[in-house]
């Protein structure tokens, strides 16, 4: 029955087929869905690749890309020279940051980062001195050196993914027990419209692409590579198949024009056939995904000695002069916009990535990262505000566009109404957030933006979960421990107990002792308590009384008055402890103040800790430390 | 704030729903032709019907009324309700019908995309239950009436149920090929024999086989504009088409042909245009072949052994029934998964 359906789709298929267009891409093979959005490629390609000049001052976020953050290894008016490691990686999934051009460290502190949230984050400021020297490179004769060692030497490289995704390039290298690579891919789709950096810099540097290629594949030990390039890119595929002739086991396919192709897995898929399970990585199934540009840097890497300092980024839409600019990172992005022309006046906002994935700059005070891709000045005749949404009708356009065959229809329905459950076994997250639903979508649902809240409500509530169950686990364990304890001081008694049979003088002793002294304890309790009772009794009648009066001439009564009145006597006293009481917390007062001043004086804020015993301190710090280490740790799967 | 994509390209549901009522042209000047012009106030009166019934509940539901009126859903339930009537009905029966079906079927389900049942086919159901005797009295085509009608006849006829003068109701009307199948057969005669009477045309119904053809192409336009996909209509035809000739083959003369099928009563309407409706129906490529085969099957079997005529409005409905059943059971392959 399925293959009779299978046929009959494909048959219906060709007959109403409308990406007759893509005619040469035939050897390929084809991913469910897709969308065919305008290009608009042509703004920014008709200018070469132009170098960006050295601004005033370079902005660098430590945060980068994909995992920890590295360690900063420069102080404030440090003088750094172009190349210079300003930030080493710490722990495995980490890029180190270098000074991009030669100047002095003017400052390190928070600012705010080019990222969807808008937060700012760690960053470290440089003026150059104008000089742009680069410190002494050294080249790497990749061809007769350990694989380990040049995967090693990769991690201080700071190069990472800069397809957008900017990922640590070493850790793709590392071979950590996965199967061995047997196909480097080279994603040159470059499918989302208005970028171009990628089409620009194969126009240009192919030549040096390739040579980047020929070492990615050494490093790899891939027996064979495969360039996919979207056909919308025919310069840059001529200039890719002639360069790659040098390679033996090169081949540059060109793949339909078909958003989103250049996903890694569909870029796979299209070129090989072969669907990555999903809940395997590629490298286990022997392939490896790179960039055009991180090919590229791997080059300059290897070849010159230098680290990642600059990346091709694509300013286009609302402005002047569209085009691509090679910039030093950590340029201010006013800096770069100008270069283009400027914005025209009717611009909103600025874009980062394109206009399916991007996102909205929260400020355009930000600076060029290694994920800055494409910077896109916004219009509303650009990118229109979408229509208020219509009720959805299930025509499963989307489902259709999906290039992960999800029903999004119904993933949405089940984000609308809560049922994050339900909507995880709809495989919500495969999900690619592509955007193609929400392009299709008639009734102008922003359908991703379901999908980006119920995934993260579900991470959420799955790390309360993990919480709790910590949480239980230790309380458990915690009553574990006081009955082990509460069991061991029974022992104990029993123990003692049973040696003081063989004394009986002493225990008899002690024993007489004992209930004495309880009882003494006991009546002064007891007495306590009638007192407590008394003065209870006082203060309720006095109470009472209050109330008669307040009732009989409410009228004429202050209330003021009514509970300044004298009372009988056992008011009185309770006044008394009252004054006294207020004495008492005057005093604290006064002492906390003192101390505060001293403290002020000393120049050491108060603490809360300042009266526990150093060894309690050293723990408090020790378990602070730990906090603040898991914490990075949820914060670092977050960006995973 | 990550809000992309930046830019989308779909009709809006308002051009997707103007796209069936234009396809729904060809059919509706064919029925003209066949039927003459009370099929336009039956058009009329059901448009608006479902217009103010429409504004009214939203107004009590404090809802905004003018998006939903422009989305021109109540429009198209309207008009495929109106055309699945009898021509000549009268006038309040097209008015209630077209109130039930956007009132009861779909407002009171949450409007639009809420509906779990097909609105035209609802109210079909609810007439043919409570007017049958209404609902099977089809005017015969003006070709081979005793006593055709004229355009103001048959306004008159419609509103006050008046005939001019020694016209007799009978002279009007005449049985569909349909039913005029069923009780033939029931009264021992051969299909053979039967597909002589004049009524029966080269496949169907003289004239109303014309009007089907119609609505085959404003299916086809359908289809070429992308609002429907192929799985409905394809898999309904086909599995009418072989159940029927299944049947055919085995007792030829107790069955009618496969042709007959298709191009009698409401096939290709139902084919193009009711079970196509994507609210009441299934969301997964393979849900809506099993859907639409069921509603094939079923309309079938109506036809044959049930008590109504055609059996389209009942087969859509308990297929819609099974949608959830069908949509849980056939999700397609998600990609990296195995099967």
């Amino acid at each position: 029955m399925n293959s009779i359906i299978q046929f009959a789709s494909k048959l219906m298929k060709g007959l109403t087929s409308d990406h007759a267009s893509s005619g040469n891409a035939s050897d390929v093979y084809k991913f469910h869905g897709g969308v065919h959005p305008d290009g608009h490629k042509h703004e920014s390609t008709t200018r070469p690749i132009s170098q960006l000049a050295i601004p005033e001052t370079l902005t660098l976020p430590l945060r980068q890309h994909v995992g920890y953050i590295p360690k900063i290894k420069v102080n404030i008016g440090d003088y750094v020279l172009k190349g210079e490691m300003i930030a080493e990686a710490e722990g495995t999934v980490s890029a180190a940051i270098h000074a991009p051009t030669s100047g002095t460290i003017a400052a390190i502190d928070e600012a705010v980062i080019p990222h969807p949230s808008g937060l700012p984050d760690m960053c470290v400021t440089i003026t150059p001195d104008g000089k742009d020297q680069w410190k002494p490179l050294t080249p790497i004769d990749w061809k007769n050196t350990a694989l380990d060692e040049l995967i090693t030497s990769l991690r201080s490289s700071g190069i990472v993914g800069l397809g957008g995704a900017t990922f640590p390039t070493h850790i793709k290298l590392r071979k950590d027990g996965a199967s061995a690579i047997h196909t480097l891919i080279i994603n040159a789709a470059e499918c989302e419209p208005y970028i171009t950096c990628d089409d620009m810099l194969m126009r240009e540097r192919a030549d040096e692409i390739i040579k980047g290629v020929e070492i990615a594949q050494h490093l790899l030990g891939a027996a064979k590579v495969m360039i996919g390039i979207e056909d919308n890119k025919p310069d840059a595929t001529n200039a890719m198949t002639s360069a790659s002739q040098v390679l033996a086991n090169a081949t540059v396919k060109t793949v339909p024009t078909l958003y989103p192709s250049g996903d890694a897995r569909r870029l796979i898929h299209l070129l090989l056939g072969v669907e990555v399970p999903h809940h395997k990585r590629s490298t286990e199934v022997g392939i490896q995904v790179f960039n055009v540009a991180t090919v590229l840097a791997i080059y300059r890497y290897f070849t010159f000695g230098e680290p990642s300092v600059s990346r091709v980024v694509t300013v286009t839409g609302n402005v002047e002069t569209p085009q691509n600019f090679e910039v030093l990172l950590g340029t201010p992005m006013p800096f770069l916009i100008a270069a283009a022309g400027g914005a025209k006046t009717d611009t909103t906002h600025f874009v980062m990535g394109g206009p399916m994935m991007g996102f909205d700059l929260p400020s355009i005070d930000v600076p060029v990262t290694k994920a800055a891709n494409c910077i896109i000045a916004a219009s509303p005749s650009l990118f229109a505000p979408p229509p208020p949404a219509m009720p959805c009708i299930r025509c499963t356009r989307c489902a259709d566009a999906c290039p992960v065959n999800l029903q999004p229809q119904e993933l949405y329905w089940f984000a609308k109404s809560d049922n994050l459950e339900k909507a995880r076994d709809y495989h919500l997250f495969d999900c690619i957030e592509c955007g193609c639903c929400t392009y299709v979508c008639p009734s102008n649902i922003p359908l991703v933006q379901y999908y980006r809240y119920a995934k993260s409500e579900i991470i959420a509530a799955d790390k309360a979960q993990e919480a709790a169950d910590l949480a239980r686990e230790r309380n458990d364990f915690r009553l574990a421990r006081i009955e082990r304890e509460k069991l061991e001081r029974a022992q104990k008694h029993a123990e003692r107990a049973a040696g003081a049979k063989n004394d009986s003088a002493k225990a008899e002793k002690t024993d007489k002792e004992r209930p004495a002294s309880s009882t003494e304890a006991d009546d002064a309790k007891k007495a306590a308590i009638a007192a407590a009772i008394e003065r209870a009794k006082a203060l309720k009648l006095a109470a009472s009384q209050t109330n008669a009066t307040k009732t009989s001439s409410e009228e004429n009564l202050e209330p003021a008055l009514t509970e300044n009145k004298p009372e009988p006597s056992a008011p009185i006293s309770d006044e008394q402890a009252k004054k006294d009481k207020q004495a008492l917390i005057a005093a604290a007062i006064e002492r906390a103040k003192a101390q505060k001043l001293a403290a002020a004086q000393a120049g050491v804020a108060p603490k809360n800790t300042d009266n526990l015993s150093p060894k309690v301190k050293a723990k408090i710090t020790e378990i602070e430390t730990i906090r603040a280490k898991v914490k990075q740790m949820v914060e670092n799967k977050d960006t995973d | 704030m990550n809000r992309s994509p930046y830019i989308t390209d779909a009709p809006t549901v308002s051009v997707i729903m103007l796209k069936v009522l234009i396809a729904l042209v060809p059919g509706i000047i064919a029925y003209l032709w066949v039927y003459g012009a009370g099929v336009l106030v039956s058009l009329s009166l059901a448009t608006i019907t479902a217009l103010v019934t429409e504004a009214a509940i939203l107004k009590i539901r404090q809802r905004p009324i003018a998006p939903s009126l422009a989305d021109l859903s109540a429009v198209v339930t309207a008009w495929l309700l109106a055309l699945a009537l009898p021509p000549l009905a009268p006038w309040w029966l097209v008015v209630v019908g077209t109130f039930f079906a956007i009132a009861i079927a779909k407002q009171l389900y949450g409007g639009l995309g809420y509906n779990p049942f097909n609105p035209a086919m609802v109210g079909y159901a609810v007439l043919l239950i409570s007017f049958p005797v209404i609902m099977t009295k089809w005017p015969a085509p003006l070709t081979l009436a005793d006593a055709p009608l004229n355009a103001l006849d048959q306004v008159k006829l419609i509103f006050s149920n008046s005939l001019p003068a020694g016209v007799q109701l009978d002279a009007v009307t005449s049985a569909t090929p349909l039913d005029y199948l069923k009780t033939q057969l029931m009264l021992k005669h051969e299909v053979t024999d039967i597909a002589q009477a004049p009524i029966f045309g080269q496949f169907g119904a003289t004239g109303g086989e014309i009007v089907t053809g119609s609505y085959l192409l404003g299916g086809l336009y359908l289809m070429q504009q992308r609002i429907i996909s192929w799985h409905l209509p394809t898999a309904f035809i086909g599995a009418l088409a072989f159940i029927s000739l299944i049947f055919n083959i085995i007792d030829p003369a107790h069955f009618a042909n496969p042709a007959f099928h298709l191009m009698s009563g409401a096939t290709m309407l139902c084919a193009f245009f009711i079970i196509t409706d994507p609210v009441s129906g299934p969301t997964t490529p393979r849900g809506k072949l099993y859907f639409a085969a069921g509603v094939a099957v079923l309309t079938y079997l109506i036809r044959v052994y049930g008590g109504y005529p055609d059996g389209v409005a009942f087969a859509v409905l308990i297929m819609n029934m099974c949608v959830p059943l069908i949509d849980a059971y056939t999700q397609p392959r998600v990609f990296g998964h195995k099967h």
